[in-house]
């Protein structure tokens, strides 16, 4: 009895460590690469699967990165307050829990399809293993391995409601890759001081802030320009089209005024729009499916 | 009270029940985006997406920056273009002859609101402002009013000036607060501004779905 009733308190303790933000945009953009493929939605049991599938991998990859980054997550006041660096729990218990989703979330995708599940495998490899442990720390062009591991749940999405991975398939994934230096680099300006006092190598750190924003709006250019193209391949209505081409302008407003009159606040506005771009753009993709 | 004053001060907090408003106006605007301006000419449909488009993205922004948004010069230059680009979508849909002149006249206009931020006086900016403002309001309220009195459009097409009306009401509302005397207190003003711009939204879409 004592085991079950401290489950609640272990679900409580572990909802930090997958991020369930992050966790769920990217399970969006899986789901809308997936029904981008116009397969018949009604399959509840694939689209469940899919989504348990990549809920799981997607966790279980950020709980190991919560892990191995636990020493630079303590010296950052933005996540020092995180479960595992304040000790609520043990770095085993986290790092079994981690292996244990992402285990099930592998395996429950190769079920699937081997195909989806290499895809979503290397997800989980590309960003636990080659931008967690072994780019972040020593440089900023990580974040590019990070944007190619986050641009797998919408590739592995699309490939397992087509049966192979096509070109709109990798453009969704570009998208969503140039979309993360929008979300990070944003994010690393903000929070600049963190990332000095971690010694972790960012874009503003070793560029400078303005060239930092102007990358952000050349990336921001091109997220657009991919979604877009994604759009205009899946044959996308043009009602829908429109929504995207004001959002997207939305997106290049904010980018471009962030370097001309740059503020902080601008900043974070960009970082939180960017966020909603990309929800919005992948909840238009699924709508198109349906 | 001078705009240096309300520039130093900090923008009034924004209510939760506002950003759902905001949202929902949002939402009717991407519904106006999406499907509300089917089947109507092409330089239309291209009109009010820039119309919608730009209510939907200023929604959003407030929504994101809070009322401190509404003192951006680049706000206020893109806040011009709602007004404009739905008057000269409703020219083109009823009036046609006129559609070259006036074309002109609304870029002339935002030209002037735009160049006016950057190199004219804040009064001078705000008189700019309000005309332009003021002039295609005019535009938005008389038009469909006098198409449904002369019979040419459904009754509910009226709706549209009832929307008209409210973006008068809260344009020169908020014009004034640049000016050095606001028509009420700027808290009054940004807790109007929700509800005046869902209401007018709601107006838009219902009059314009009329005439598809």
């Amino acid at each position: 009895m004592a085991f079950f009733r401290a489950i609640p308190n272990r679900i409580r303790l572990y909802w930090p460590l997958i991020k369930s933000l992050q966790t769920g945009l990217l399970l969006s953009t899986g789901l809308a690469g997936y029904m981008s493929g116009r397969c018949p939605v009604i399959y509840w049991q694939t689209l469940v699967a899919l989504a348990g599938s990549l809920a799981l991998s997607i966790s279980g990859s950020t709980v190991l990165n919560m892990v191995y980054d636990r020493d630079i997550d303590a010296m950052m006041k933005r996540t020092a307050r995180r479960p595992l660096p304040v000790g609520l729990i043990r770095p085993g218990e986290a790092l079994a829990l981690g292996l244990a989703l992402s285990g099930i979330g592998v395996g429950w995708a190769l079920l699937l399809s081997p195909l989806y599940g290499a895809l979503v495998f290397a997800g989980l490899f590309f960003d636990v293993v080659i931008y967690t442990m072994w780019l972040k720390r020593r440089t900023p062009y990580s974040i590019l391995i990070g944007g190619l591991s986050g641009g797998m749940p919408a590739l592995a999405g699309r490939t397992l409601a087509i049966g192979h991975v096509d070109w709109l398939g990798i453009l969704l994934a570009l998208a969503v890759l140039f979309w993360i230096p929008t979300h990070i680099m944003t994010f690393s300006i903000t929070h600049d001081s963190d990332y000095r006092r971690a010694r972790i190598p960012t874009f503003p750190l070793k560029y400078g802030v303005s060239m930092t924003r102007a990358i952000v709006a050349l990336c921001s250019v091109i997220a657009a320009g991919a979604m877009g193209a994604v759009a205009l391949g899946i044959g996308m209505s043009w009602g829908y089209i429109r929504l995207l081409a004001v959002l997207s302008a939305g997106l290049l407003l904010l980018a471009i005024v962030s370097i001309i009159r740059p503020s902080e606040r601008l900043n974070y506005g960009l970082f939180k729009y960017a966020s909603l771009y990309m929800l919005s753009t992948m909840v238009l993709l699924a709508l198109e499916g349906l | 009270m001078s705009e240096t004053l309300i520039e130093a001060r900090p923008a009034p907090a924004m209510r939760i029940i506002d950003r759902i408003l905001l949202l929902a106006t949002a939402l009717l605007a991407a519904y106006q985006v999406t499907a509300g301006i089917e089947g109507l000419p092409t330089l239309v449909i291209l009109l009010q997406t820039v119309a919608f488009g730009v209510l939907l993205v200023a929604c959003l922004l407030l929504i994101i920056f809070g009322y401190e948004a509404l003192r951006s010069p680049v706000v206020v230059i893109v806040a011009a273009v709602l007004p404009l680009a739905l008057s000269l979508a409703l020219i083109y849909q009823s009036l046609p002859a006129l559609a070259p002149g006036y074309v002109g006249v609304a870029a002339a206009g935002l030209l002037a609101v735009a160049l006016s931020r950057f190199l004219a006086s804040a009064k001078l900016a705000t008189i700019i402002l309000a005309l332009v403002h003021g002039m295609a309001g005019a535009l938005i309220l008389a038009l469909p009013l006098y198409l449904t009195l002369r019979g040419a459009t459904p009754a509910g097409f009226a709706l549209v000036s009832l929307g008209g009306g409210l973006i008068d009401l809260g344009g020169l509302a908020l014009a004034s607060l640049r000016a050095s005397r606001p028509v009420l207190p700027e808290r009054r003003i940004v807790a109007l501004l929700a509800p005046l711009l869902l209401a007018m939204t709601a107006a838009f879409v219902a009059g314009l779905a009329q005439v598809r």
